[in-house]
């Protein structure tokens, strides 16, 4: 799923310092499951605001709703009566979601959220990166254990000499990702296939070529 | 036959290279690269130009080895994959071509973090192995990286790679080394050496692979200044490995920096005489390039060899 994290409060309040009235539209999705933009973040987010202006003497005018996802024109259309009088709408959504209710409305429309990477809670309350999104998996050859994102230096024939003690040259908290692939290849009985030199990537599937679609004709309508 | 370098035509006559490391300035100025080409000029036969080494800004490495060259020593130009893609890559290396680099050292870099831009973003277009697989094909198969032909004048470098014995996982660094060669190194420079014991383990698994009949192997060497650089280099630095009783040694010293020197001659010596399949030492003075002459001579490496005739392919 997609991590995001709040941005500071006093940030968000800067971003709506001239405006009366907001609307602040959480999400159900990712952001829900990692715990910064769900309706309970939302709305505690809104009083925050709230507390903040009246304490300044300038009160703010809150609405909240969280979609069920802001990534999908059919949800973002049906919060067209909530935002019709707002001067600014506060998202708490990923990136993708402050894009979706920018370019549907003709709004100020701010982000809460700093969209951090795609992948997984390891313990409750601590999130890591997992996919680096370059568009030409290569799992198979890494023993399930991404190089791209994982590795600091994206390094497809691992592990650089920074590697030592099972952690990466960068930190002492940050396992070296060829230590984990080596010994998953190993435990797996195939550490003869870490001996292939692995090409240079095609970069062009990634973020690199410019934005990307996806386009699947057999699920399209009409 | 004809040699892309002096320095291999120093490993092709069989004979035990020495090479040393000028790092350039943080600033504009050519004067302390030519300073410490004049000192190197008759100890060496080749001397590294670092790239941007730990990831702090510094005068460019082929701009340096223009000045080198100029002060009569062989450049070996490094490039790390940090700081370019494949694109500016592959027009650094003709443009060092151009202006009389022959040697070229491939390497990953260290991560920016380290360096004086942590907020810069790195590029790891390719990695060092590529890197090699890139500058080979450049030569041998008259390529860019794309498979487009060079019609003429290809850069033909000697390939250089490194390889640290002292990094983890122990096990898995021969066969790292291994596909280096695979992919087209010609010559090998090894992280510094403190911890000797594990070097010849490395070094025997080397052998036992016949590595060391696939490429030329120079042995890092660097000499401490005291026991603080050595407890530095022990704890601050991730993928080395400095025992104890080297930082022991050199704590009990009178004299740190003299120790340090004997230290390094001790090593050169050691390794010329017992650790087979090295073909040569790379020292890394760290900032103290001065003591390289004092060090080269007294491991009977002086006077080095001369060529009458002209020592490169041009």
């Amino acid at each position: 799923m997609i991590i995001a994290q709040q941005k500071p409060i006093k940030e968000i309040a800067t971003m709506v310092g001239d405006c009366k009235r907001v609307a602040l539209i959480g999400c159900a999705g990712c952001v829900t499951v990692c715990l910064s933009g769900g309706e309970k973040e939302t709305e505690i987010m809104a009083s925050a605001l709230r507390i903040m202006r009246r304490l300044e003497g300038n009160p703010l005018e809150t609405v909240t709703f969280t979609a069920t996802r802001q990534c999908d024109p059919e949800y973002v259309d049906a919060l067209e009566g909530l935002v019709k009088d707002v001067d600014a709408i506060i998202s708490l959504a990923c990136g993708v979601g402050v894009q979706y209710l920018a370019e549907r409305f003709d709004k100020w429309v701010v982000p809460a959220l700093n969209t951090d990477f795609i992948g997984g809670s390891t313990v409750h309350g601590i999130w890591e990166e997992k996919c680096g999104l370059c568009g030409a998996c290569i799992l198979h050859k890494t023993g399930g254990i991404c190089p791209v994102i994982r590795c600091s230096k994206s390094i497809l024939n691992g592990p650089c000499g920074g590697s030592q003690y099972g952690k990466c040259e960068i930190s002492k908290d940050v396992d070296c990702a060829w230590q984990l692939i080596y010994d998953r290849m190993k435990k797996l009985g195939k550490i003869d296939r870490l001996l292939e030199i692995q090409p240079p990537k095609d970069w062009s599937t990634s973020r690199d070529g410019g934005p990307r679609r996806a386009v699947r004709e057999d699920v399209m309508i009409g | 036959m004809s040699y892309l370098s002096k320095l291999h035509r120093i490993f092709e006559s069989g004979q035990f290279a020495v090479t040393a490391e000028i790092g350039p300035p943080k600033h504009a100025s050519a004067h302390g690269i030519r300073h410490h080409a004049h000192m190197l000029v008759n100890h060496v036969d080749a001397t590294n130009i670092t790239d941007c080494q730990t990831a702090i800004v510094r005068l460019s490495s082929i701009a340096a080895g223009v000045h080198i060259l100029d002060c009569g020593i062989e450049p070996i130009v490094q490039m790390t994959c940090r700081d370019r893609n494949r694109i500016a890559m592959q027009s650094d290396l003709m443009g060092a071509y151009s202006l009389g680099m022959r040697n070229v050292l491939c390497l990953s870099g260290d991560h920016q973090k380290f360096g004086n831009h942590p907020m810069s973003k790195n590029v790891y277009d390719i990695d060092s192995l590529q890197l090699v697989q890139m500058v080979r094909r450049m030569r041998d198969e008259k390529k860019f990286l794309s498979g487009e032909a060079i019609k003429e004048h290809e850069p033909r470098f000697y390939i250089g790679a490194v390889a640290n014995p002292f990094a983890d996982p122990f096990e898995f660094r021969v066969d790292r080394l291994e596909k280096k060669v695979e992919a087209g190194a010609e010559f090998i420079q090894t992280q510094c050496i403190f911890d000797m014991e594990r070097f010849e383990r490395f070094m025997e698994m080397v052998r036992s692979r016949g590595i060391d009949q696939r490429v030329r192997i120079l042995a890092g060497i660097t000499p401490l200044k005291g026991w603080r650089a050595a407890k530095y280099l022990q704890t601050g630095v991730s993928g080395m490995l400095v025992p104890d009783s080297l930082v022991e040694r050199l704590k009990k010293a009178e004299d740190q920096k003299r120790e340090g020197i004997e230290v390094a001659i001790e090593q050169i010596k050691y390794i010329k005489e017992n650790v087979k399949g090295v073909h040569g030492v790379h020292i890394m003075a760290i900032a103290w390039e001065e003591v390289v002459p004092e060090i080269v001579e007294r491991t009977g490496l002086y006077p080095r060899p001369r060529f009458e005739d002209r020592d490169t392919a041009s």
